[in-house]
């Protein structure tokens, strides 16, 4: 079940929190909505839950324009942040929590339920509370109990956000074989581009209520939109009008055209990548990232000079002028017709 | 910063409260107790259990079994209006439930003849209809509810509050409707913050006095409850019968809570 949401807008009070959004998310993918918070990921994701009413555009799931229905009508299944676990219910209860709802009988319930807690990795803790899980558990509970209703679309909202880091990497490798098992049209909002790149197929990169670009992790990383995604997607370096990932630092000790003059400040190593940070003739701090045996190679030390030559660098003149995350840049002219609103992904 | 963390303090604080509960608290209840009992069981029982006193523990049973239910209903109500739909009259509403806190329960007995009395706002409309407020059940009930109001949505309101809307949100996708997620996740949510608003309320209209001593005339055998009755034998000089009907009123408000105590242990273990 594809989903289409055309021109939303929705403001709190003075906060603008959808900005004409316009996504396609294509029958059974994985997609991440990635931004920063504030961005409006959350925003949109609860509007097509119907969890909030949009201001102003509509909301499609199967071609099907949804947006006067009301939540329990829509067939979504939403995962929260916090898990949202019915405290005074079993995990027996909690997950057939919707098939009740639904008048099926007992029988096709339980074994509806057990299925599912063999799915999720919770069979045997079918009669504790869900006081007496940890994190991770409750979140895979309350993933299976927005599955038990066999939904249209699943609906992820920072879906590992509460639990520590080792879990929240064991969830996500999980949560991409299940998409894989189970193909459900899934949408899940993150504001950790880590995790959107493992997890997702499709990226839709949201800032300040509006989308940037969508498209693969790939082409997020390789062919940035703006200034906002190619920050917001790695790591980058500011070089007067032009942005380099460091990786794309080439360190060379003999200057010729080319090449920026730098003095090294500190030399950072973090196992066989190395960092090292260099401030240039106009104060600009920049940093390189090379490997061990680049570093051995150079001998660089810290407090000579050498000269840093960009591999690849992209410039975004009269691109969107946003305040992209890290590179520090004035806002450019409010030209934004070439900001990519809406792209299938 | 500790206080008292020496343990002669320690024992001294201890004593002064224990101290300070017990002459104001215990020792009033202990001698209603003593006094109540000290010539045998038969001249209290002989009071409870005469035509006016059992009229007077019946009356006092329909008010609870009326106004009770209404209070828990409207009380849930207005707090799930408070907290889950926000307006500009909330403030309003909010302000105006405390007023049965800050009336004196007399001058809420005042009021209402003002309404329902001889010359009164609504006389005319009901005399016409056949129905007598004042000085009969419907004015005692009326009292009742108005004294008792507060109770339920004060104490639901906190709870609502904390357990927020995720719960209701996670149920309204999972396919339930809004009749469907307030009896299935949100009242079972609040539930104990009902029970003790319900307590409240019971306890209140059980032992309500001036407000209902107002409106009912007090007529023995027909407008009195217990709490009626006792003032009643008091004046009578029936210190017995006064002291019987007393502990009566203190037994049925410690049923109420024992009850609540022994639903909620049931449901921990």
């Amino acid at each position: 079940m594809g989903i289409s949401v055309e021109g939303a807008r929705k403001s709190f009070g003075d906060f603008q929190a959808l900005d004409d959004v316009s996504i396609e998310v294509p029958d059974g993918s994985l997609t991440a909505l990635l931004g920063p918070s504030g961005s409006g990921k959350s925003t949109l994701l609860r509007a097509i839950a119907g969890l909030e009413t949009l201001d102003a555009g509509r909301v499609l799931i199967d071609g099907e324009d949804v947006s006067k229905k009301p939540t329990q009508k829509r067939e979504v299944g939403f995962v929260f942040q916090h898990y949202a676990a019915f405290k005074h219910m079993t995990v027996f209860e909690n997950v057939g929590f919707g098939l009740k709802i639904r008048r099926w009988d007992k029988a096709k319930i339980a074994a509806r339920v057990h299925e599912l807690l063999e799915l999720v990795q919770l069979h045997g803790l079918a009669d504790r509370y869900p006081s007496q899980l940890s994190g991770g558990q409750r979140q895979r509970m309350a993933l299976a109990r927005a599955l038990a209703v066999e939904p249209q679309v699943l609906l992820l909202d920072e879906p590992f956000g509460a639990l520590d880091a080792k879990v929240r990497k064991d969830l996500r490798t999980w949560l991409r074989r299940l998409h894989e098992e189970m193909h459900v049209t899934t949408i899940f909002v993150t504001h950790d581009q880590e995790e959107a790149m493992d997890v997702a197929g499709q990226l839709v990169v949201m800032n300040k209520g509006r989308v940037e670009q969508s498209g693969s992790a790939n082409e997020l990383y390789e062919q940035p939109a703006n200034e906002f995604v190619m920050s917001f997607v790695g790591e980058v370096n500011r070089l007067g009008e032009n942005f380099v990932r460091p990786h794309d630092m080439e360190v060379v000790l003999d200057a010729d055209e080319r090449t920026e003059e730098g003095m090294v400040q500190r030399i950072v190593a973090l196992g066989f990548e190395i960092r090292v940070e260099f401030v240039l003739a106009d104060g600009t701090e920049v940093w390189a990232q090379l490997t061990r045996n680049e570093l051995q190679r150079l001998e660089l030390q810290e407090g000579q000079i050498a000269y840093l030559r960009p591999v690849q660098a992209k410039s975004f003149n009269g691109s969107s002028p946003s305040d992209g995350q890290g590179a520090s840049t004035p806002p450019g002219p409010e030209d934004e017709g070439d900001v990519e609103k809406s792209t299938a992904v | 910063m500790r206080v008292g963390s020496g343990n002669g303090s320690r024992w001294g604080l201890r004593v002064l409260g224990l101290g300070y509960v017990t002459l104001l608290l215990l020792l009033p209840l202990v001698l209603i107790f003593y006094k109540t009992f000290e010539d045998g069981i038969a001249p209290p029982l002989d009071a409870i259990t005469s035509p006016d006193g059992l009229h007077a523990l019946k009356l006092t049973l329909v008010m609870v079994a009326i106004a009770v239910p209404l209070n828990t209903i409207f009380g849930v109500g207005c707090a799930l209006l408070l907290v889950r739909h926000k307006w500009k009259g909330n403030a309003i509403i909010d302000a105006v439930i405390n007023l049965p806190f800050a009336i004196s329960p007399v001058v809420i007995g005042l009021s209402l003849f003002l309404l329902y009395g001889q010359d009164g706002w609504l006389e005319p409309g009901l005399s016409e209809a056949g129905i007598k407020v004042l000085f009969s059940v419907p004015g005692m009930v009326l009292a009742s509810v108005f004294v008792s109001l507060p109770f339920v949505v004060r104490e639901t309101v906190p709870v609502l509050q904390e357990i927020g809307t995720e719960q209701e949100q996670a149920a309204s996708t999972l396919g339930a409707n809004a009749w469907q997620t307030f009896w299935r996740v949100t009242l079972p949510a609040i539930r104990w913050g009902v029970a003790y608003g319900v307590v409240l309320t019971t306890a209140r209209v059980l032992g309500e006095f001036g407000a209902v001593s107002v409106v009912s005339g007090s007529i023995s055998g027909q407008t009195q409850t217990l709490p009626l009755f006792v003032e009643k034998q008091y004046q009578n000089f029936n210190l017995p019968g006064a002291f019987g009907a007393s502990v009566l009123l203190a037994l049925l408000a410690l049923m109420t809570l024992f009850a609540m105590n022994l639903l909620k242990r049931k449901e921990d273990a």
